[in-house]
């Protein structure tokens, strides 16, 4: 199969509500817990999505207003523990397609950017001020644009984020990024003739003394 | 073969670098052209099981691509795999035939691919953390990779060694290679020694009390100082476990004697012995080198440590009280009273005293051989507690083997305590041991999440020794009472 029909995430820009989910430190077992791992393909995990949280008739998912809203905004350091790919999977199945954090695990942050779910980091003094946006208003609707970076409040106020230069890169030519170290190839067997391994795996092993 | 000798590890007058320098720079492929762009980084060893692989073999053959590696490869089944005594791999068909279609989906793409598998039965089965460095798979100087988070473990050899997603997984088995960004270092050191009762499990408890469960984040740690040294390999393994615990990518201890005298005779040790030692000697943080950042702890302060809350950051010693709101930055009592309120603690509360239910030894934290005697030392000649359910369940085939060779196993079942195979078991609940709706246990794992033993559960971590006490006194008990 060539390269050309591999289908690369894509992110460009979305308008949206916004979900407030401002627990710190959310890890990925809340995310999608380990019950609904046992699976061996990527598709169908919106059902475990949060899936302990939402047992709670009150949860902020189940609120009306915010059905098919992509945007989520959480807390501190959202994404830790495991590094479960499932997280970002289960997170793109239910409709999102940014996460707003103050900071994001690093192996949560690689996994979600990777798929096409945007992580989009943001000043504490910016989530307190899109809570206080939700709560006077839970239809307000904000835009994000990856092209230029920015975030646009429904004031029209714009806000620019950082993100990893490559990923945005990635998601807005549709680079795939496993296509992009194949054809490192030559460079990968030169470093290979200068590295050999210690020890093959697959060769019969010397009796342990 | 034998890795040539490498320029960069041997040229003195290259200016000092951080033991992470030099295992990045030795495995980079490409540097960055320009910056923002990632390196690509060699991967030595890539470190499979069945529940973050299904997805990355799929989209291996979806693309029509082989495997470039097979011989840096190993595979083992842990997390979903049955542990009750007999329960073979037809038993769990029936307990559960979402979690053998994933044991027989990793049987089928590792045969398809020519990559070694440790199944249920093969005496080399166990947890993917435990088996590698037992058989010597894990050595330093190596790039090593799995899809999972603890892979921070290995980094007890010296060896750059980190979690990654399925994607990933895909890329290296695609490639041998992943795109990195180049991490930050942070120097953890840690001088004097440790005071009886309190292992390596308290001293790593300690330290994420300390930087937070974010405070590693972008960083590799390397753990250095006298208490780090004094560690036997398995207690380095028990830290550099838990680095991810404190939000790294990657946690590392320079290689040296004890680090040696571990690998020598393994199954997969290097054969030209002498040449692999002369090279992994140059494996250390040269005098002068610079770390991002630097904390320094003193061991000898250290006591036993317990987790009152729901991440391994919310810890405390075992004779302390659980810490009241004014300790914490406003900011974060949110989630502080969401942690009170799951585990049902209150702030000022001792929780020494408090009833358990479940007492659980295992994990790739806790389930080696010297913490499973550890365990048994507190349990020689005397009984878990009534109402208390006690599992030990070792990390691996070997592990267990070697355990009941001293005769650990007799003094688990004299105690009370149920002996379990290999595997995963109630470290995440996937392979039916579970914590039911609010029990309360205390165990040797690495994390105390909502949920993560069985939903409603409830989790304190402790070392081997304390959880041992735990069980025999039927409360949460500090260890130093009963040594
Ligand atoms: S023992 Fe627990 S933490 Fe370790 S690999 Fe298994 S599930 Fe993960």
């Amino acid at each position: 199969m060539s390269e050309k029909t591999v289908m690369a995430p894509r992110f460009q820009s979305l308008r949206s509500r916004v979900v407030p989910l401002l627990i710190d430190d959310v890890d990925t077992d809340q995310i999608i817990p380990a019950d609904y791992l046992k699976v061996i393909g990527r598709e169908g995990l919106a059902d475990g999505l949060f899936a302990e949280w939402r047992r709670d008739p009150e949860c902020v998912l189940h609120r009306e207003v915010f059905r098919g809203a992509r945007v989520l905004l959480a807390g501190e350091n959202f994404g830790c523990g495991s590094s479960r790919e499932h997280a970002p999977w289960a997170l793109l199945d239910y409709g999102f397609r940014a996460v707003l954090s103050p900071s994001f695990a690093d192996i949560f942050r690689i996994n979600a950017l990777r798929n096409g779910l945007l992580t989009v980091a943001i000043e504490r003094p910016l989530q307190r001020q899109l809570v206080e946006l939700v709560e006077q208003d839970p239809e307000s609707e904000i835009a994000i644009d990856l092209e230029t970076s920015t975030l646009t409040l429904p004031d029209g106020v714009k806000i620019r984020f950082d993100i990893d230069p490559f990923a945005r890169r990635c998601l807005l030519e549709g680079i795939d990024q496993l296509g992009y170290l194949l054809r490192q190839d030559s460079q990968i067997a030169e470093y290979e003739s200068h590295h050999p391994p210690w020890t093959d795996t697959r060769q019969p092993e010397v009796e342990a003394s | 073969m034998m890795p040539e000798p490498d320029p960069m590890l041997d040229d003195a007058a290259a200016a000092p670098s951080t033991l992470f320098d030099k295992i990045w720079r030795r495995h980079l492929v490409t540097e960055p052209a320009e910056a923002g762009i990632p390196s690509t980084l060699y991967v030595d060893l890539h470190l499979l099981h069945e529940v973050t692989s299904p997805q990355a073999f799929a989209e291996l053959e979806r693309r029509g691509l082989e495997v470039r590696c097979p011989g840096r490869a190993v595979a083992t089944m842990d997390h979903s795999t049955p542990t009750l005594p007999g329960v073979g791999r037809s038993g769990l068909r029936v307990i559960d035939p979402r979690g053998a279609d994933q044991l027989d989906r990793l049987e089928t793409n590792c045969t398809r691919h020519g990559i070694p598998l440790f199944a249920l039965g093969d005496e080399r089965q166990g947890i993917v953390h435990v088996i590698g460095p037992e058989l010597g798979l894990t050595q330093p100087g190596m790039t090593i990779v799995c899809g999972d988070s603890h892979t921070s473990t290995h980094g007890a050899f010296g060896a750059l060694a980190f979690g990654i997603g399925s994607s990933e997984v895909t890329h290296v088995l695609a490639t041998q290679c992943l795109l990195q960004q180049r991490p930050r270092t942070l120097e953890v050191h840690v001088e004097g020694s440790l005071q009886k009762g309190a292992t390596a499990k308290d001293l790593i408890l300690s330290i994420i009390g300390q930087t937070g469960i974010d405070g590693g984040a972008g960083h590799v740690i390397e753990y250095t100082g006298q208490a780090i040294r004094d560690l036997d390999m398995e207690g380095r393994m028990t830290v550099c476990n838990m680095s991810i615990e404190a939000g790294a990518r990657a946690g590392l201890i320079a290689p040296d004697e004890t680090t040696f005298a571990y690998l020598d005779g393994r199954s997969y040790a290097p054969q030209a012995w002498e040449e692999a030692i002369d090279s992994w000697r140059a494996l250390h943080t040269d005098p002068g080198a610079v770390f991002d950042r630097r904390i320094v702890l003193d061991a000898s302060a250290i006591e036993p440590m317990i987790t009152w809350g729901t991440n391994p950051g919310m810890s405390m010693p075992v004779s302390g009280t659980v810490p009241l709101a004014s300790s914490f930055d406003p900011k974060s009592l949110p989630t502080v009273e969401k942690a009170w309120d799951y585990m049902a603690v209150q702030p000022g509360e001792a929780l020494l005293g408090r009833a358990v239910d479940v007492v659980f030894v295992g994990s790739c934290t806790n389930s080696r051989l010297s913490d499973l005697e550890a365990a048994a030392r507190l349990l020689q000649g005397r009984q878990v507690a009534a109402g208390v359910e006690m599992l030990v369940v070792p990390g691996s085939q070997a592990v267990r083997r070697q355990a009941e060779e001293r005769g650990l196993h007799e003094v688990f079942l004299a105690a009370g305590a149920q002996w379990r195979e290999a595997g995963c078991s109630m470290c995440l609940a996937m392979n039916g041991d579970r914590l039911a709706p609010g029990q309360l246990a205390v165990s040797t794992t690495n994390r105390n999440f909502e949920g993560r033993q069985g939903a409603g559960g409830r989790t304190i971590l402790a070392s081997p020794l304390t959880a041992a006490a735990s069980a025999v006194a039927g409360h949460v008990a500090d260890p130093r009472e009963m040594l």
